[in-house]
């Protein structure tokens, strides 16, 4: 039943292992946070996921397939998507139009079509631009639809992002960061878009720095410390396990 | 044997030229993020403006030192007038503002020195030396003389002097170079100097063999940015090996294959380092973190 | 038929190309007319591959040459029509800018300006070269369209420099529409994304290597009949067509209208085209010029001045 595995990912960065031997797997329908101190590796992890980084070693297994290293697009057609802790969003569009890029799959690969505005094209247009306003109004944002991107507020972009995500109809999502920069009640608001989604069947990757959002909604909780696993469990115990408190604590012994 | 040996001495001469041409490309791209296509042009400005002030009257010597400090001040004017004002825009803006300034420049020039071809006496004379069973100039001696002397000297500079190694923090990290204090816009003023008077250099000295007209700048732009990119960019060991390994093969390819499309070589050149080896000889490979 | 803004831009272009003519003192305003089309038609397709997928090409002239001296020669050499000739110039320039797009559009910024520039210095190269063929820099003569001819056996008898016009006119136009056609269209919206952040728009599953490679070939296609058009109706053409100048005229033009816009595409064309014109000394500071104008846009009007006027006028209107 497992939709995500991740095996023995690996990678180095001049010398320096960034993540070393991690693995763990993601069911259908269930949130996995991968949390731990800065620089632990969460976000190399994350992109070696979803094929920004070439992992030096490992493997990821979507659905049976391996699929390590490919291409962003590629997994995008397999069913996997994310969002970005720092924001890739098209800025000089507008929100509408951002969130219809996310229907590029089911519009595409019809150049010519384009260039001559056939019929059908013109329909795929309308259904990708009537489904991208659904989703706009399941993240709050459909008043902000003709906007341009670049304008929104941080909190707001990232909801934006999420729909995008979501346009693909996904499978597998990973969300990084999704919580920061945001305050209570963006935060809450992100929480229960997140256990939806969950809930209509998607598998969810998050990274998360925010601990009281993790603990809330997390089926699972994997911890990296220095590139490498060191606890992986339900909340509860993650939050009990000595490695973990030692290696936040050993942080903010180090900072202070 | 001494017909390859005339390719490549004829080689290793304009080599000479594009070392240091790319050597300019190396010290502003690391300065500045930025690829200058100007430095073509100060090239040309070196030998023409040198001609000018030899037609004057000034001696050859006077002439050759008006001609670069003149050039390095105008390099440092197309800093300050178009390139500061456009810092962080994207690059396709930044390519277009250097392309636009280098075809300002080659405008200028037409006006001022008119379409004509110019030339002033070579430095030591015109007699060809012979050196197993092939030819060279004297002047040819200048210019590979003068361009490893000014690689010496700015290794020199890089490595022995305080404001040298300011140059290169600064080109490393320059939000750090600022926080120690480093007067960073002194640095880059330092570098657009640097770099327009290497390359006007360049021009004083190859002038009396190539001769020079308001329209050479461009040719040396690309071979420059060819071999900076064949040494890896960025990388002033590698300026000075691309430099020379591209006029080797260009000697080669004038001599065995066609005279006509030596220039072609340059390209070629660009082409392949661009797909085989794009961080060039020397350089890193880099990851764009997301 | 709805007034969106593409019905507008290219109403107001239709309107614009047939009510010229009234205000023309003399009939040589026809070949100036022509021309600015040519021009405008090469710069839409700069606005495409440039404006809206962000990749720069300084090479474009190139394509250029190769649909100018496809009509020069292929009628000569093949037996094949003028009109099938400029077909096969623009296959071939399709077919060029799919082969050397493919590895270099995998470049960025500095890398992809030169390796274009590169490009289209050696097909300039070739052309100035090849005498045999090309009759080298002297330039060559170009066989008669015959449409003209045609249309004058028909009834419609227009002199030479009035059918160049309309008929550039009306290829401009078609241009324009396919072109706004792309922009609002998934294909336009992918390849706006790709400009905006790469690794996004592949994440959202776009083959941003293949979309680049259909803007580039697109934009190819445009500079190769434009090149077709401005051999067939000089009867004449040299390799400066091809020509590193030409390729920058063509950005610049891009640049000052508005690299994004197709009606800007239209304006950059039609200042730069009628300079020359009207300052008959121009041609001596052209250079100069064009630099000035390329670095001074690109510093205070980066969006060009069409869309900065759109954007004043829209401004005032909330």
């Amino acid at each position: 039943m497992t939709l995500l595995s991740i095996e023995g990912l690996g990678i180095s960065f001049g010398g320096l292992k960034a993540v070393n031997d991690v693995s763990f797997s993601v069911k259908p329908g269930e949130i996995v946070s991968v949390i731990g101190p800065n620089g632990a590796g969460k976000t190399t992890l994350f992109n070696m996921i979803s094929g920004v980084y070439q992992p030096g070693s490992g493997k990821v297994i979507l659905n049976g397939e391996d699929v390590t290293a490919m291409s962003p697009h590629l997994l995008a057609r397999r069913g996997m998507c994310r969002t970005f802790q720092n924001l890739q969003v098209f800025q000089s569009m507008t929100v509408l139009e951002n969130t219809i890029a996310g229907y590029h799959l089911q519009e595409s690969g019809h150049v010519l079509s384009d260039l001559l505005n056939l019929p059908a094209s013109r329909r795929r247009a309308r259904e990708a631009e009537a489904g991208a306003r659904e989703l706009l109004k399941r993240v709050g944002l459909e008043r902000a639809a003709e906007r341009e991107a670049g304008s929104l507020s941080y909190g707001s972009l990232k909801r934006l992002e999420i729909a995008r995500a979501m346009a693909l109809k996904p499978k597998v999502l990973l969300l990084d960061e999704p919580a920061a920069g945001c305050n209570a009640v963006e935060t809450e608001e992100i929480d229960h878009l997140i256990a939806e989604i969950a809930a209509s069947g998607v598998a969810i990757l998050l990274v998360e720095h925010d601990m009281k959002m993790v603990m809330r909604i997390s089926n699972h909780i994997v911890v990296l410390d220095h590139g490498e696993k060191i606890a992986e469990g339900d909340p509860a115990s993650v939050s009990q396990n000595p490695a973990v408190i030692a290696a936040y604590l050993g942080a903010e012994n180090a900072a202070g | 044997m001494s017909e390859l040996l005339q390719f490549l001495l004829s080689g290793v001469t304009v080599g000479a030229v594009y070392a240091l041409v790319a050597l300019g490309f190396t010290i502003i791209y690391n300065a500045s993020d930025v690829v200058n296509f100007a430095q073509g042009e100060f090239v040309m400005l070196g030998g023409m403006i040198t001609v000018a002030a030899y037609a004057a009257g000034a001696p050859l010597p006077l002439a050759a030192l008006v001609a670069i400090a003149v050039t390095a001040a105008l390099g440092v004017a197309m800093n300050k007038l178009a390139i500061e004002p456009a810092r962080g825009a994207p690059v396709v803006s930044l390519v277009i503002i250097t392309i636009g300034a280098s075809i300002f420049i080659r405008g200028a020039a037409q006006l001022i020195f008119g379409k004509q071809i110019h030339t002033y006496p070579a430095f030591s004379g015109d007699d060809p030396i012979r050196i197993l069973g092939a030819t060279i100039l004297p002047q040819s001696l200048w210019v590979i003389a003068g361009s490893v002397a000014v690689f010496i000297g700015l290794w020199l500079f890089f490595t022995r002097t305080l404001l040298g190694r300011a140059v290169l923090a600064t080109s490393n990290n320059r939000l750090a170079a600022q926080l120690v204090g480093i007067n960073t816009t002194f640095v880059m003023t330092l570098s657009f100097a640097l770099s327009a008077g290497i390359g006007a250099l360049a021009g004083v000295l190859v002038t009396p063999i190539t001769m020079t007209s308001y329209d050479v700048g461009l040719a040396f732009a690309l071979k420059g940015f060819a071999a900076a990119m064949l040494g890896g960019m960025g990388n002033p060991k590698g300026a000075l090996v691309g430099g020379f390994l591209l006029g080797l093969l260009e000697g080669l390819t004038a001599g065995y294959i066609s005279s006509q499309y030596k220039d072609a070589a340059a390209f070629i050149v660009i082409l392949a380092v661009l797909f085989f080896l794009p961080q060039g000889l020397f350089g890193r490979k880099s990851t764009d973190r997301v | 038929m709805r007034m969106t803004p593409k019905n507008a831009t290219l109403l107001a272009l239709a309107i614009l190309i047939a009510l010229s003519p009234i205000f023309f003192p003399s009939s040589f305003y026809y070949r100036v007319g022509a021309l600015i089309f040519v021009n405008a038609l090469a710069v839409t397709g700069i606005v495409i591959l440039t404006g809206w997928a962000g990749q720069i090409s300084l090479g474009h002239a190139g394509f250029a040459g190769i649909g100018a001296y496809a009509c020069a020669l292929a009628p000569v050499h093949l037996g094949l029509h003028p009109a099938l000739a400029v077909l096969l110039g623009a296959l071939i320039s399709a077919v060029l800018a799919w082969l050397v797009g493919r590895p270099i559009l995998r470049l960025k910024g500095y890398y992809l300006a030169v390796a274009s520039l590169g490009m289209g210095i050696l097909i300039s190269m070739v052309l100035n070269n090849e005498r045999d063929l090309t009759r080298g820099p002297d330039g060559i003569d170009v066989p008669e369209l015959g449409l003209r001819a045609l249309l004058k056996d028909a009834g419609l008898d227009l002199s030479n420099g009035q059918f160049w016009y309309f008929f550039c006119g009306i290829v401009l136009i078609l241009g324009a529409w396919l072109a706004l056609n792309l922009r609002d269209s998934a294909t336009g919206r992918a390849l706006r994304a790709l400009h905006g952040s790469e690794v996004a728009a592949k994440t959202v599953g776009m083959d941003v290597a293949r979309l680049k490679l259909q803007a580039f070939v697109i934009s190819a296609v445009y500079a190769s009949i434009s090149g077709s058009l401005l051999a067939l109706q000089n009867k004449f053409i040299t390799p400066d067509v091809a020509g590193f100048m030409h390729s920058v005229e063509m950005v610049t033009m891009a640049v000052l209208g508005g690299v994004g816009s197709v009606a800007g595409a239209i304006f950059g064309a039609a200042v730069l085209t009628l300079l020359p014109q009207v300052l008959t000394v121009f041609a001596e500071y052209e250079q100069l010029v064009l630099g000035l104008v390329m670095v001074l846009v690109m510093i205070f009007l980066r969006e060009g001045v069409v869309p900065s006027i759109l954007r004043k006028i829209r401004g005032r209107g909330e």
